[in-house]
């Protein structure tokens, strides 16, 4: 069977982003980007579904700007077998990536479409949800587990207060949770093979899809900063701020 | 102006997330109404009654609602999405998976998490683990968002809202199989007033056993950071972070966490907060409002001694 794993392209998670100086949005400029880490577990879930002989191929899919193409060769190297890259500049909301991820379906016909369950910059946890209600397919949110059986799946899944399991047939969506796996390196003879792999790029208007606008970003502004605290030289003097400082205890 | 809050609830009992849910459709202005999907949940509808400010309480009784199986959940809200400008819910696991699949389903964008709103159609929230505020205004006819409910006081219980049944039926193709529940006797980590939470630094499963002293000696929670949980000290739903928890309680004890971007994302709104590292450097000082330096295996200890 066929898995199609969309990827997105984000700062790495490690660098602290800052606000641009006119309040309109996250300067990204010059940073370290990488592909979100959601979605790398996405694509280790499927390649080792391919290497236990379930899945036969793999298509990723990005949606953003020319650079982007980079984490489509980065999932290429860990093992995905060719790339979509549909190239526009604007910054699209979730219920728009997920029409056009919906119109790539539509050709592709995949019978399990895996999903980071969020994205580290917009942490809006919406794509594959939306993509599911799209599609009309079952949903399978925050997996830490996924078993193939024949022309169904059970996964389990992460929610407030322990682990659910839901079984669904095929084709559905799937959305990985930290737990799921431990994605692997990309080995560098594999990053070499990588850019010989297909790679389409297609357009918004050639996937057929309209797009409306939703939301207006009015401002980007910094989180409240925390006043300065201060350092206690033992634990008694800890206990007696607490208590009489700060009157928590 | 009508405003539909999705109930949270294990069908016995009303999590303390719907009465701030509420209180954030208050905030917005209008007429809220409360629906409580589930299975024999006639508990949690006299609950959900008490809630001040809810007009009227929709009640979907049907095995189909057991086990908030979003495909189910998700159609039988779009069924009553035309009465209703605003649908909230909380930004919990069932609030995330369901109300992305609403909002798509009605051809609209949804607000994920928000913490503040500015007007009945503008709103805040974090973006990038929290390191920035977004004000977002929604064109959409219908609001469709999950809130944080951190963010927002729970409305008192001095209502006496009117109850409604619902009789649509919507199930789906999915089967719910099993559920393990982590059993715990302290207050939930998203309500309680004072959270512990351990780090790598911790070294063990066992080791977790003083903190969770501390926590029990101070009626708070426990709770962890990613590496903790991954080195399996404690179970995931323990977990502080972006991916995990956000948590806002009185008090916050961090011991032997250094405090990366993404767990502060979880813990970084908490009153007061106090660090137990040994490293001097961690980050997590920087947020701290007492910082001590020192194990924490003699300093936990002691500080049990002194509580």
């Amino acid at each position: 069977m066929k898995v199609l794993v969309p990827v997105k392209r984000v700062v790495d998670a490690n660098v602290k982003v800052r606000v641009n100086a006119d309040n309109t949005s996250v300067d990204t400029a010059n940073l370290k980007m990488a592909i979100n880490p959601f979605c790398e577990i996405a694509v280790e879930e499927a390649v080792r579904l391919k290497e236990a002989g379930i899945v036969t191929e793999i298509v990723v899919a990005t949606i953003g700007p020319k650079a982007a193409q980079e984490q489509l060769r980065t999932a290429m190297a860990l093992g995905a077998d060719r790339g979509i890259h549909v190239e526009t500049d604007e910054e699209l909301a979730p219920l728009s990536i997920a029409k056009l991820l919906n119109a790539i379906q539509g050709q592709e016909q995949a019978q399990i479409i895996l999903l980071g369950k969020q994205s580290i910059d917009g942490d809006n946890n919406q794509t594959g949800q939306m993509l599911a209600a799209l599609a009309g397919m079952p949903q399978a949110t925050f997996a830490s587990e996924v078993k193939v059986e024949g022309d169904t799946v059970l996964v389990t899944r992460e929610i407030d207060g322990g682990l659910q399991t839901l079984k669904m047939p095929l084709p559905a969506i799937i959305t990985t949770d930290l737990r799921l796996n431990e994605p692997r390196y990309a080995k560098l003879p594999n990053i070499m093979k990588a850019k010989r792999k297909p790679l389409d790029t297609v357009t918004v208007d050639s996937l057929g899809v309209t797009l409306k606008q939703h939301q207006n970003v009015l401002k980007v502004t910094p989180p409240a900063q925390r006043e300065a605290g201060v350092m206690v030289a033992s634990v008694e003097e800890l206990v007696e701020k607490l208590k009489n400082e700060a009157k928590v205890i | 102006m009508a405003i539909l809050v999705i109930a949270e609830h294990d069908n016995a009992s009303l999590k303390l997330d719907t009465a701030k849910v509420v209180a954030c459709g208050q905030a917005i202005g209008g007429d809220v109404d409360l629906l409580v999907a589930g299975e024999n949940c006639a508990a949690a509808v006299e609950a959900a009654k008490q809630l001040s400010g809810v007009r009227t309480v929709l009640v979907a009784d049907n095995a189909a609602y057991a086990n908030g199986i979003a495909e189910n959940l998700g159609a039988l809200v779009v069924s009553m999405a035309s009465d209703y400008q605003h649908i909230l819910a909380s930004a919990s696991s069932l609030g995330k998976d369901v109300m992305p699949r609403v909002a798509a389903l009605l051809d609209v964008a949804q607000l994920s998490e928000v913490v503040e709103v500015v007007s009945d159609d503008t709103f805040v929230r974090p973006i990038y683990a929290g390191s920035a505020m977004a004000t977002v205004q929604s064109l959409d006819a219908i609001k469709v968002m999950t809130v944080r409910c951190s963010a927002f006081d729970s409305v008192a219980n001095d209502g006496g809202a009117a109850v409604q049944n619902i009789d649509g039926v919507f199930s789906s193709n999915v089967e719910f199989v099993s559920q393990t529940l982590t059993e715990s006797e302290r207050p939930d980590l998203g309500a309680a007033s004072v959270v512990v939470s351990g780090g790598r630094a911790l070294g063990s499963a066992e080791n977790f056993a003083i903190l969770e002293q501390l926590a029990d000696k101070l009626g708070g929670a426990l709770g962890a950071s990613r590496a903790a949980v991954d080195a399996g000290y404690v179970p995931n739903d323990l977990q502080v972070g972006q991916t995990g928890k956000i948590v806002a309680p009185d008090l916050y004890i961090a011991v032997g966490i250094s405090g990366a971007i993404q767990h502060l994302a979880g813990m970084k709104d908490s009153k007061v907060i106090v660090a137990i590292n040994k490293d001097p450097e961690a980050p997590i000082f920087q947020v701290a409002d007492y910082g001590l330096e020192a194990d924490l295996f003699e300093a936990v200890p002691k500080l049990l001694e002194l509580l």
